[in-house]
């Protein structure tokens, strides 16, 4: 892989917004208008900011060059801009969870991974062929800080356990290989 | 080379047969219950013919084959855990009169390596067991070409049986007991696959690579492997892995002196995602990046075959 400048990668952005009309329409423009390439946005409603505000995580694909306009234009637009690509969310990471996930609460595993590290679950699919009652299987991706994926991982296998859940992991810590 | 070939299962049968092809003369061929001894070179097809018809491959007794004559002991055994017998006392026999051994076996070096080793320096022989991991794939050799300081890292499928039952759960959407069936019929899985599918037969590969790399500072048994199966994969997981671009797969790993065995999700097209009962080993080199392996893991002339090649390096006794 190589460093180059022009290559396109991907970002995760961390926004605050204040709960008004508008707001979210606001801070999307300025990632379109800089050459960003959104591909999720990640809108945790109910879930407010120390200083009341709504946190919102965007996904995006851009060269370096072009991230750094958007992160200015943001701020420039007014837009808190907690935290920014490399500097937190580095690494996606999927899981695969398999078992009775139903009958063990799934939302409470996903919370309780949410709230033992500082990564994100940012898509989930939920595969229950038999019926709620019978196996299932979710995949989770999560976004995680940079060389926080094993201690992630640790909080996964940790929460799956008490439940009696199998986890499918990734190989090699960003799941790349 | 002389060979005694120990063992009439599907790897001890080729390697008689094949040995001729490589130069080298069978002079002792035993199953668990008789043995052909001729230190002119037995009768190949004779043996195969009374073990058809008879149950038998000679009239000696398989103690004969053991001691002797030979150049190389060929152990072609079932593996067996804990003790590892019978298979380590024919390494312990051939060592300890200065034979060359060459192990299709696991079990010597997956659950006793220090033994072997320690036999080994007190004899003028050498043990060389390519076999053990990964059939007809030169994995072992690449590692000692490459020297074991310079490989940070092992993957690898290292079961057929239980790659099979994966790839063929997310090509057709099928559930494990289903596929399992099938792969019984076809003759992919053994009729009782318990080490195929807990994971257990890739873990001991994963032990004797791990020996190897540790150079002799660490030994690693079965014990000491961290090993989860495929039994209980359920066919969702592998359709929530395939809308993601990725697949499960039955990965045996050694990292810094850690083995371990799981599925795992992996990308879909990724040299560690192949199909059918095809293995791989990916070695991670300190200069050299990446560096796969992929071939036949199992099989009588496969394995075989490997076993050959150790022959070949063998350095001639005195």
């Amino acid at each position: 892989m190589s460093d180059s400048t022009d290559e396109v990668r991907s970002y995760t952005v961390r926004l605050e917004l204040v709960d008004e009309p508008g707001a979210l329409l606001n801070a999307l423009d300025p990632i379109a208008s800089n050459g960003g390439n959104l591909l999720s946005i990640f809108h945790e409603r109910g879930n407010l900011t120390p200083r009341g505000h709504i946190p919102v995580e965007v996904d995006l694909e851009a060269t370096p060059e072009r991230f750094e306009g958007i992160v200015e234009a943001l701020r420039g637009a007014g837009i808190n801009v907690i935290q920014a690509g490399a500097e937190r969310y580095s690494e996606a990471m999927t899981v695969v969870l398999t078992g009775h996930l139903i009958n063990t609460d799934l939302s409470d595993t996903v919370s309780r991974i949410q709230e033992a590290t500082n990564a994100t679950v940012t898509d989930l699919s939920l595969s229950a062929p038999e019926g709620t009652e019978d196996a299932s299987s979710a995949r989770i991706r999560l976004a995680t800080e940079q060389d926080a994926a094993e201690g992630v991982l640790d909080t996964v296998r940790e929460v799956a356990g008490e439940k009696d859940l199998r986890v499918i992991e990734p190989l090699g810590p960003g799941g790349d290989l | 080379m002389r060979l005694a070939v120990i063992g009439a299962g599907a790897v001890g049968s080729s390697v008689v047969e094949l040995a001729a092809d490589y130069g080298h003369t069978v002079t002792a061929y035993a199953d668990s219950q008789s043995a052909a001894v001729d230190p002119d070179g037995i009768d190949v097809e004779g043996a195969f013919e009374r073990k058809q018809t008879d149950g038998i491959v000679g009239d000696d007794d398989p103690a004969a084959a053991v001691e002797g004559p030979y150049d190389v002991l060929v152990e072609a055994t079932p593996t067996t855990l804990g003790d590892a017998q019978p298979g380590f006392g024919h390494v312990e026999a051939a060592l300890t009169n200065d034979r060359h051994v060459v192990l299709a076996n696991k079990g010597p070096v997956a659950e006793r390596y220090a033994d072997v080793r320690a036999l080994e320096r007190d004899s003028a022989g050498s043990v060389l067991f390519e076999a053990t991991v990964g059939g007809a794939m030169p994995v072992l050799s690449t590692i000692d070409d490459f020297d074991p300081e310079h490989i940070t890292a092992v993957r690898g499928v290292l079961n057929g049986t239980a790659n099979f039952i994966l790839s063929r759960m997310g090509a057709e959407g099928l559930g494990y007991e289903h596929v399992l069936a099938e792969a019984q019929d076809l003759g992919v899985a053994e009729a009782d696959p318990t080490f195929d599918v807990d994971g257990t037969d890739a873990a001991l590969k994963g032990v004797i690579v791990a020996n190897v790399l540790s150079a002799d500072d660490t030994e690693y048994t079965l014990e000491d492997a961290d090993v989860e199966g495929i039994q209980d994969i359920e066919g969702s997981a592998l359709e929530l892995a395939a809308e993601d671009g990725r697949t499960v797969r039955l990965i045996a790993e050694v990292i810094e002196g850690e083995v371990r065995v799981g599925p795992r999700l992996v990308p879909e097209h990724a040299p560690l995602a192949p199909t059918g009962t095809r293995n791989i080993v990916q070695l991670e080199t300190e200069h050299a990046g990446r560096l796969n392996i992929s071939g036949r893991g199992a099989g009588g002339p496969e394995t075989a075959s490997a076993v050959l090649a150790d022959v070949g390096r063998l350095p001639e006794l005195e």
